[in-house]
């Protein structure tokens, strides 16, 4: 007999007293991708062996993704008495100071600090929720992101987890479930922005008895790296959010579908789906009701054209992630012929909060049609990087300013390249634009999956567009030749200007291999892939032309030492 | 030589048993394959194509498809090198120049002493601290080509990575 919702609660909530409240200090360690970058593995092993030497009680977690990646490793020290200080760029030499001087003498390290959560010690450490990348966020999906430990459950449940799912299966019917979530205004957050509430009423109105839910963590997109990030730190907020989707439309099985490789983020999927089965949160009449539900990860070759929904489908079936022809949609056949619903994270990790607090209260956060949050991933030249959520309807001019500090050393911002490579640059001069699916789109930008790239300027334009096409040729999925062939022109032209080698006709030339992408490809890659090309001459044609006609690259980049690995199809 | 056929089709096999999804596909196989071998030698092909009732083209189709899949065998290390344009834009032109040269090839592949294979990968995930490289599976960011040139001679002098047989 699994244990009752109640009993699942109440130990978390033990658990979680014993680690905030207890007599030993919690020493919580970002592990996620970001942090083992920055080294924190190195700096795991230092305080365990420090511990170990002097003696120490304490309990050491790995945690995911707070945010502050610029400031990765991050090691966060909470002690008895309810202060808790996070300290920044944490070496193993600094981790071993921590030990001494904050676990066992009591004294925190102020000049190493990044900010203190809670209790202010006196103000001698500025809080973190006062620091410009952190004060302007608004925490759902990534609420927990940083705080827990992703691969105890009980963590979880201490904080709200699985309420939402016990709440839908002992008191909401599947209707009532999707009304909410159609009252929230949720819209998809993988890129198409369209309405979930209508995407879940399609499946659930497929009469068939087994239908699938398949999490797209794909991302392939460089510059974005928030689906990992919720699943490295707090892999059961998506479970909680797959189950209640299943619910809401009668589907029997979910798949979390991630590239090969990301070590940390599929490990910690298996671990919680296995827990979540443990106590009878998956599996076979889920918390005493009727509904049957199971998960499993599927794991994908390197592909970006397999984050697209069909392939992504096409290859959880093991064969080439190539798209699909449409119709039939998904929800009509989809996965080994199924009626089948493809989520982003992201999406799915709002879902147990709409539930919770209802459909209205997450309307009420945003603006207009965009309701909610924004997850975004700060990278390129920013003075913060990372992971934040903030509300809809902030200007991306802000984003950069507050959030990411800005560009360091003093220099101009040039560029913001956002919603993945497709999404094509934004110049620095027309950044008043919300955080909006529909404002971006007027704009001519995505705000795709929420991966904002920026660029100083020292960056050249021709240089940068040349990479992006690379990427975009390389990643080319070959179905469809008007983008198999011409993403290869468009490369070669590229190269060709990189190189002064260039004249005024490559650009008409461009033109038209652009159009005919567009024109005759079954997806987005061939579709959107000019968008790199057109977006930069229309906000940098002097750049272009300097390059074409005076044979001068600006910035002094080309003819660089630059590399393209070009695929060649075997 | 049939010995070390044998025994590859035998690791592959197991490899291809062990997996820990349910649903069992040609790409789960390879990658599977992949995970214990380092590549697909055409041993380990013809077992996906046996296990799973496929043709050995179709196997070879999906495996040719996918980036990751190498067909030689691997170096002893494995160096990944992103070259996604947020790596692109803090700098990794330089580093995979770096890279190539200090290894002595022009693009990826393995060293002539097969210490050393070198890949580009599109994006390995930890772009706020870009650019990135990968040793044997193990991240590092932030990494400049002084950088990149100190991992390279650590690797060379045999001062195993942390991670060093974690594939």
């Amino acid at each position: 007999m699994p244990p009752s919702f109640e009993e699942i609660r109440e130990q978390g909530i033990d658990r979680w007293r014993g680690l905030t409240q207890g007599t030993r200090p919690w020493v919580r360690i970002g592990t996620a991708l970001c942090g083992k970058a920055a080294g924190a593995d190195a700096v795991v092993a230092s305080i365990v062996e420090r511990m170990d030497q002097k003696h120490v009680s304490a309990m050491v977690s790995e945690v995911g993704c707070l945010g502050p990646c610029f400031a990765e490793p991050l090691v966060d020290v909470s002690m008895p008495d309810g202060s808790r200080v996070v300290y920044r760029n944490v070496t193993p030499e600094l981790a071993t100071r921590i030990v001494d001087s904050h676990l066992l003498e009591g004294q925190p390290l102020a000049d190493a600090a990044l900010g203190v959560i809670g209790n202010q010690l006196n103000g001698s450490i500025p809080s973190l929720w006062d620091h410009p990348m952190m004060k302007p966020q608004r925490r759902i999906a990534l609420r927990n992101a940083g705080q827990v430990d992703p691969m105890d459950i009980h963590q979880y449940a201490a904080n709200d987890g699985y309420a939402a799912l016990h709440k839908a299966l002992t008191e909401m019917t599947p209707d009532e479930v999707r009304q909410e979530v159609s009252d929230s205004g949720l819209r998809g957050r993988g890129g198409a922005a369209f309405p979930t509430g209508t995407k879940w009423n399609f499946l659930a109105g497929a009469n068939d008895p087994v239908k699938y839910i398949l999490v797209n963590c794909e991302e392939g997109d460089p510059g974005a790296f928030n689906d990992k990030g919720i699943l490295e730190s707090d892999p059961h907020s998506l479970i909680e959010g797959v189950i209640l989707a299943g619910y809401a439309t009668g589907a029997t099985k979910g798949y979390v579908f991630i590239r090969h490789g990301h070590d940390g983020p599929i490990d910690r999927t298996w671990r919680a789906i296995e827990q979540a089965r443990q106590l009878g949160i998956l599996g076979r009449n889920i918390f005493g009701s009727n509904f049957c539900f199971d998960m499993e990860v599927s794991l994908t070759g390197d592909s970006y054209v397999a984050g697209e929904e069909t392939a992504l489908m096409e290859s959880i079936e093991g064969k080439r992630a190539m798209p699909r022809f449409r119709p039939p949609f998904p929800a009509q056949i989809g996965l080994f012929g199924k009626p089948s619903n493809i989520n982003n994270v992201k999406t799915l990790a709002y879902v147990p909060q709409i539930i919770l607090n209802g459909g209205r209260w997450f309307a009420g956060i945003g603006q207009d049609r965009s309701t909610g949050t924004a997850i975004l991933c700060l990278s390129g030249d920013l003075t913060y990087s990372g992971m934040a959520e903030v509300p809809m309807g902030m200007t991306l001019r802000q984003v950069v300013d507050e959030i990411g500090g800005g560009v360091p050393n003093g220099k101009a911002l040039k560029l913001l390249q956002t919603g993945g490579p497709l999404g094509g640059v934004l110049s620095a001069v027309d950044l008043d634009i919300a955080l909006d699916f529909d404002a971006m789109s007027k704009a001519g930008a995505i705000l795709g999956s929420g991966g904002l790239i920026a660029a100083s300027e020292d960056a050249c334009v021709v240089d940068l567009t040349r990479a992006l096409i690379a990427f975009c040729q390389y990643e080319s999925c070959g179905k469809c030749f008007p983008c198999r062939t011409g993403m290869t022109h468009l490369l070669e032209v590229l190269e060709r200007i990189c190189r002064m080698d260039s004249t005024p006709e490559d650009m008409t030339l461009m033109g038209r291999v652009g159009r005919s992408m567009q024109a005759g490809s079954l997806c987005g890659h061939g579709q959107l892939g000019f968008n790199p090309v057109s977006s930069a001459v229309r906000y940098f044609r002097e750049e272009f032309e300097q390059h074409l006609n005076d044979k001068v690259c600006p910035t002094g980049t080309c003819p660089g030492s630059w590399h393209s690995p070009t695929r060649v199809r075997r | 030589m049939t010995s070390n056929a044998e025994s590859l089709r035998n690791r592959a096999f197991q490899a291809i048993r062990g997996q820990k999804p349910e649903t069992v596909t040609v790409l789960s196989c390879l990658l599977a394959v992949e995970d214990e071998l380092g590549y697909i030698p055409p041993e380990a092909a013809e077992e996906v194509a046996r296990v799973t009732g496929s043709t050995i083209n179709d196997v070879w189709g999906v495996a040719s498809f996918y980036t990751n899949f190498q067909f030689q065998p691997p170096g002893r290390h494995r160096v990944e090198v992103c070259w996604g344009p947020t790596c692109h834009v803090k700098g990794v032109m330089p580093v995979i120049r770096q890279v190539m040269d200090i290894l002595g090839i022009d693009g990826e592949g393995a060293t002539e002493d097969g210490n050393v294979s070198l890949r580009f990968n599109t994006c390995l995930g930890a772009c706020a601290n870009g650019p990135v490289i990968s040793v044997d599976h193990h991240l590092m960011g932030r990494i400049t080509p002084d950088g990149a040139r100190h991992v390279l001679e650590e690797i060379r002098n045999g001062i195993p990575s942390e991670d060093d047989g974690a594939s």
